[in-house]
């Protein structure tokens, strides 16, 4: 019986609050509001470069790379395939956990721990980048791989030049975005701790953890499409 | 739940900035940055006039200018389409009329973010200036035409195809960079820093068009962002997104194996939306521009906002309607034909409901009333010539020719150039608290409005008998000989009215600011209008719009015609008697 009530509630409330005034979203912060915004807009890039991609795909006529072959890392001689970026996914998605950890703590306005907690977020961050910058260094040297197509010795020469230009453009607008945000969540960190948000709620602290766990989303589909298609 | 609401905006203290500088030129003051924004749009507008009259006469009178080559030909329609559509109309209706109505109609004391909002126009001014830089740089401004398709954008032959294209892309990153800072405010306020009594459903129509119109851009540009960076990887890292191998002037290039229609696709899916992106807020404007000059109610207030609604959602799935001649699979064409037509539904909803407000009402002629009339004509007659150009059979004869022009310049053009004069002449005495001269105002729009179709009607006929558009010639000379002669003498008039309406835009200017100092004083309320806007303590409104308390709505902005004291119509902001 609950359960219904519970649904009714949901329509008639949401419906109460679309036909209120002042605010539509109750409770919601003016910034919270404006980030879900932007990352709606921001998941339009990111959908139209992945469009991009499947389309440059599907249509060029030599043969794409076998992404379990390019992004092996061999270990004491053995390929293994998909373990760098295996790990790569794996540090992201704990800087979202210690992400999640922060907004609880910074609701409980426990500074300090938020403060540490996004510092953690931030180095995880970090290393995903430094990851990311090994791979590239790994595709651009050791397999000839160019924006523009293969070096005359790569072992890839014949393969699809779109490969490295549409995998530099999107792991790279990716990185830039997990770049942003560490030094986002580093400023944001180092203000809770000085206090300049004590008037609020500190909900600044879930915005920037909104902006995190979108680059987070994102990186998902960017593995799906990219490593496992 | 047994707390009330408080607005926001009456907790927080405002920002007040103490400096000259702080006040007027770097300000937070959503009514200055409307005011910055709109100058600039103007500025770099008339820069656009003046190019389409330079392309005008060219056309009329080949060789008359002869150091007004083919390629500057090509870099002027480019320059003028780009300019029109994103640096003048975007900007424009949504970066003026957006910051100085939301607030003032929602009843906010300022947008959600003032500091993003005054970075939106400095950005928004930055790519006005790359865009203008393009003239100086080697090779001058790109000559790809507006739509920039590759693969000719970026190879040798079009003019600015080296740094000219590079400033282009890179001005429209920077613009869509402004226009989000903006979106992003413009969205926020209307959602949730509304006053006391502002529910959606009693919000202007202007406030409702100019709402979706920005969801729409926050969703399309991110489409035209991509396919910029795109392009400027394959210009210059040598990538192949867009670049099929190729040709050119005898050399293969190091291109190969690229998609062109992907381009095509990525462009046109902000391009339509991008239509309405401009026209939404228009129609916003006019439906309220028509409801207070004919003391009448707007007919159907509900489904107008569905229709803007309906319009928005649908204008995200026509975009290959501009594709056709790109050749496409029937099925293909035969969805994006439907869609097409089917978005001629709310929008004839909406023109209906302009017409029966109209109806019998008390209407006043006054000069913004004049602007709402010739726009809700002129929209008319550009919208039914889209339903000609929307169906695929009918648009590949048409499609590369002066009936196009014709088309887009009636319907996306100076429609919504007009809404922009009836804005302007409706707001300008809550702006300045003068009024405009309605001698000068009434000469400006009679020369506008009767010009626009001795301009654009006879381009239609210009198009039926198959004149190619985008051509620097198409006169009686040797190469272009088969046009008839009739064509030509069309295109002689075309120019001279053009180059006469062009010149007497001046005559705007200058009634602009001769009637900051010397326009008969205003008013409160000269219009007799409801909305918020007009109920503001000092005209014009002062830093934070109200005094200390936000106002309180009590009904829908359209009660015209009715009798209240002495008035015929009721405020916003005035209760409802009770009844008993």
């Amino acid at each position: 019986m609950s359960e219904t009530l519970d649904k009714e509630n949901i329509l008639t409330g949401t419906a109460r609050d679309w036909s209120s005034d002042m605010t539509t979203f109750k409770g919601v912060p003016w910034g919270k509001a404006m980030m879900w915004i932007f990352l709606l807009s921001d998941t339009f890039i990111f959908t139209c470069f992945l469009t991009g991609y499947m389309v440059v795909r599907s249509t060029t006529t030599e043969p794409w790379p076998v992404p379990s072959e390019v992004f092996a890392l061999s270990v004491g001689g053995v390929a293994v395939p998909l373990l760098l970026i295996a790990i790569m996914t794996f540090v992201l998605i704990t800087s979202s956990g210690t992400m999640a950890m922060a907004v609880n703590a910074g609701y409980r306005r426990n500074k300090k721990l938020v403060f540490w907690l996004m510092a953690a977020t931030a180095l995880l961050g970090a290393t995903f980048v430094g990851m990311q910058v090994f791979e590239w260094s790994k595709l651009i040297l050791e397999e000839g791989i160019r924006p523009w197509g293969y070096t005359d010795d790569s072992h890839l020469l014949g393969n699809a030049p779109q490969f490295g230009a549409i995998f530099f453009m999107v792991t790279g607008f990716h990185g830039l975005h997990v770049s942003i945000g560490v030094a986002y969540l580093l400023i944001v960190a180092t203000k809770v701790l000085r206090g300049k948000y004590d008037h609020t709620n500190l909900e600044i602290v879930e915005i920037t953890g909104l902006y995190w766990h979108f680059v987070d989303l994102v990186w998902v589909f960017i593995f799906a499409f990219f490593y496992l298609w | 739940m047994a707390t009330v609401e408080v607005p926001y905006q009456e907790t927080v203290p405002l920002h007040h900035p103490k400096t000259w500088l702080g006040k007027y030129v770097f300000s937070q003051d959503h009514k200055v940055i409307a005011i910055q924004y709109g100058v600039t749009a103007m500025a770099v507008g008339l820069v656009a006039l003046f190019l389409s009259e330079l392309m005008r006469i060219q056309l009329a009178f080949p060789g008359a200018m002869p150091w007004f080559t083919a390629d500057m030909y090509y870099q002027s329609i480019t320059m003028h389409g780009m300019i029109m559509v994103i640096y003048l109309l975007t900007a424009f209706l949504l970066g003026a009329f957006g910051n100085f109505c939301i607030p003032l109609m929602c009843g906010a004391r300022d947008m959600a973010f003032p500091f993003v909002n005054m970075l939106s126009y400095w950005v928004y001014l930055i790519s006005v200036i790359l865009l203008l830089l393009s003239y100086v740089v080697p090779g001058g401004p790109t000559g790809a035409g507006w739509t920039l398709y590759p693969p000719q954008t970026i190879t040798a032959g079009t003019p600015g195809d080296d740094w000219g294209i590079a400033m282009m892309l890179i001005s429209l990153a920077v613009f869509i960079a402004a226009f989000t800072m903006g979106g992003l405010n413009y969205i926020t306020t209307i959602l949730q820093a509304r006053t006391r009594g502002m529910t959606l459903m009693r919000m202007p129509l202007t406030v409702w068009g100019i709402f979706i119109a920005t969801f729409l851009g926050l969703i399309a540009f991110p489409a035209l962002f991509v396919s910029a960076v795109m392009m400027l990887l394959d210009k210059f890292l040598g990538t192949s997104f867009f670049m099929p191998a190729i040709v050119s002037l005898g050399k293969s290039l190091d291109y190969s194996g690229g998609q062109p229609l992907l381009f095509q696709h990525l462009f046109w899916f902000f391009g339509h939306p991008e239509v309405y992106i401009v026209a939404l807020p228009a129609f916003g404007v006019i439906s309220d521009l028509i409801s207070v000059h004919a003391r009448k109610n707007i007919f159907g207030y509900r489904m107008m906002v569905w229709a803007i609604v309906a319009i928005g959602i649908l204008s995200l799935v026509v975009w290959a309607h501009h594709m056709y001649v790109a050749g496409m699979h029937p099925y293909f064409g035969f969805f994006f034909a439907t869609t097409t037509l089917i978005i001629a539904v709310p929008t004839a909803l909406k023109v209906y409901n302009w017409l029966l407000t109209l109806w019998r009402a008390n209407i006043r002629l006054t000069v913004p009333m004049l602007w709402a009339l010739a726009f809700v004509l002129t929209f008319i007659v550009g919208g039914i010539t889209g339903l000609f150009l929307g169906n695929v059979i009918i648009d590949i004869p048409l499609s590369d020719t002066y009936f196009v022009v014709a088309h887009f310049h009636m319907v996306m053009g100076v429609s919504p150039i007009f809404a922009i004069f009836g804005g302007i002449y409706h707001w300008y005495p809550k702006l300045s608290g003068r009024m405009l001269n309605d001698k000068i105002g009434l000469l400006h729009f009679y020369i506008t409005f009767i010009g626009t179709y001795l301009i654009y009607f006879p381009m239609h006929y210009l198009g039926f008998i198959g004149t190619p558009r985008r051509y620097y010639e198409t006169g009686v000379t040797e190469v272009t000989g088969f046009y008839p002669q009739s064509a030509h003498d069309l295109n002689v008039f075309i120019t001279c009215v053009a180059l006469f309406v062009g010149v007497s835009q001046l005559l705007f200017v200058y009634n602009l600011i001769v009637s900051l100092k010397k326009g008969k004083k205003a008013g409160d309320n000269p219009w007799g209008a409801n909305s918020l806007e007009w109920r503001t303590p000092d005209t014009p409104p002062g830093h934070g719009n109200w005094g200390e308390r936000l106002p309180t709505v009590h009904r829908w902005a359209y009660d015209f015609g009715v009798s209240h004291g002495d008035q015929d119509h009721i405020p916003q902001d005035v209760p409802k008697q009770k009844s008993n």
